[in-house]
């Protein structure tokens, strides 16, 4: 026997299950009281710098159906490309700008959506910039563990033609999955962003 | 610099696959192809902190925050730990989100159908950060077990839901927590899709008696383990590490 690393395992993940707003959102199921409003909801403010655009779409499984039960998470920099975190050391980012954000799928339609501002560009670890980019995290009942993907704007084509991370994608399709897609809803750039979690255009997933 | 390091990779073997036949819903909602290996660049190295601000008084107490006539039915528990990270270290501020049913295994949201009655008095919902040391605790009742619609006779065991935040998103991690000597355990579908024995068994909470509260609650330890990162000098921090 050698010595011991002394290293614990990662506690393993469960699926967030039906009822998961229960515990993340309980405001939209109807249990008020317990506190004022749900984490996560409003990414921007008065005093926000950057771009205001609404990013959107539906979560959709093997059989094409979107799902009406998951959960969205949201992280991303600010409009200069800092992230408002104490791991961020290259900057202070706009303190009026929190950078995650959370919503249900929509009970009815599936949709999720989000107002918040188009994020700078962060460098990759060797300094290289990546395109800019929101990194996106879905639970639900039947997903054992979280899945990661990033949401690119398609209509940043040379600064997703730059990207370390896009570029490793060989398979143009593949990588398209990745892009949102622009429209305009209320005067507001609204990029479409669709999630397929299986079968034919499959979004790419991360092992981060 | 200890603080700097890239996250050591996630153990995928440890963790459930995503497609677990036995677990129905999972059959339509699994990727089918290999995830693409990023690593951790600043997207993932970073995340949001939740400060202690947003959390109220009743925030960690179950028995009291939904409360509208008395308290709820059920055996009184107090739930508590520590959030460590894979190098065994504590992990403070990070946002522990918990539900869970009541003590008739009834959820108290729309689309749940389960015959057993909706209790009152309890809302099923709860939230904690936890202090210097890792540490977080909750006051609640034991959720009761329930069926579901998976096979014509599946039981999830008693279990309360965790969501963790830690320092970065990279440790984003949802789970469930189960009741030591609970024999359902062993007959779920959802927690076999886990693997590993060994690794099921972390997720089982232990009775704590020195925790208990005499005439009061018994209590229960629940340890939950983060992602950890590395703390060399030397890390290699080129494009394909």
């Amino acid at each position: 026997m050698a010595q011991s690393l002394d290293q614990l395992k990662e506690s393993p993940s469960q699926t967030a299950g039906p009822y998961v707003h229960i515990g993340t959102n309980p405001n939209w199921v109807e249990i008020t009281g317990v506190w004022e409003a749900d984490l996560g909801l409003v990414l921007v403010g008065p005093e926000t710098r950057g771009e205001r655009i609404i990013i959107k779409g539906r979560v959709i499984d093997g059989a094409g159906a979107p799902l009406r039960d998951a959960l969205v998470e949201i992280w991303q920099a600010d409009a200069a490309g800092f992230y408002n975190s104490p791991q961020e050391r290259r900057g202070k980012a706009d303190p009026h700008f929190v950078g995650w954000g959370r919503q249900p799928t929509d009970g009815t339609t599936g949709e999720y959506r989000f107002e918040t501002i188009k994020p700078g560009r962060v460098p990759f670890t060797d300094g290289r910039p990546m395109a800019p980019h929101i990194t996106i995290w879905i639970v639900a009942r039947g997903i054992n563990i979280g899945l990661h993907t990033r949401l690119y704007f398609a209509d940043e084509e040379v600064a997703n033609a730059e990207c370390p991370v896009l570029g490793r994608i060989d398979n143009n399709a593949r990588r398209n999955t990745l892009l949102a897609s622009r429209g305009e809803e209320n005067g507001l750039p609204a990029y479409t962003f669709d999630i397929r979690l299986q079968g034919e255009g499959e979004t790419v997933f991360f092992d981060i | 610099m200890s603080d700097q390091g890239s996250f050591y990779q996630r153990d995928r073997g440890w963790h459930p696959p995503a497609y677990t036949p036995q677990y129905k819903t999972s059959v339509l909602r699994s990727p089918q192809h290999a995830l693409l290996s990023l690593g951790n660049t600043l997207s993932e190295m970073t995340g949001p902190v939740f400060g202690h601000d947003k959390l109220g008084p009743l925030d960690n107490d179950l028995i009291r925050n939904y409360a509208r006539t008395g308290d709820p039915i059920g055996q009184r528990i107090i739930v508590h730990g520590r959030v460590l990270d894979e190098n065994a270290r504590p992990v403070p501020g990070a946002l522990l989100e918990f539900w869970q049913a009541n003590a008739g295994g009834r959820y108290r949201h729309r689309r749940e159908g389960y015959i057993a009655a909706i209790d009152p008095n309890f809302g099923g919902c709860g939230r904690a950060i936890t202090d210097h040391e890792g540490r977080y605790e909750f006051r609640t009742i034991k959720p009761g077990a329930y069926p579901w619609p998976n096979g014509v006779n599946d039981w999830r065991p008693a279990h309360i839901h965790f969501s963790v935040f830690g320092q970065a998103f990279a440790q984003r991690l949802i789970t469930q927590m189960y009741f030591e000597g609970d024999p359902m355990i062993w007959q779920c579908p959802i927690v076999s899709t886990i693997p590993d024995r060994a690794a099921i068994e972390q997720l089982i909470a232990a009775l704590d008696r020195s925790g208990t509260l005499p005439m009061d609650a018994l209590a229960y330890k629940f340890d939950i383990v983060l992602r950890g990162r590395r703390s060399t000098l030397f890390e290699n921090r080129m494009e394909g590490n």
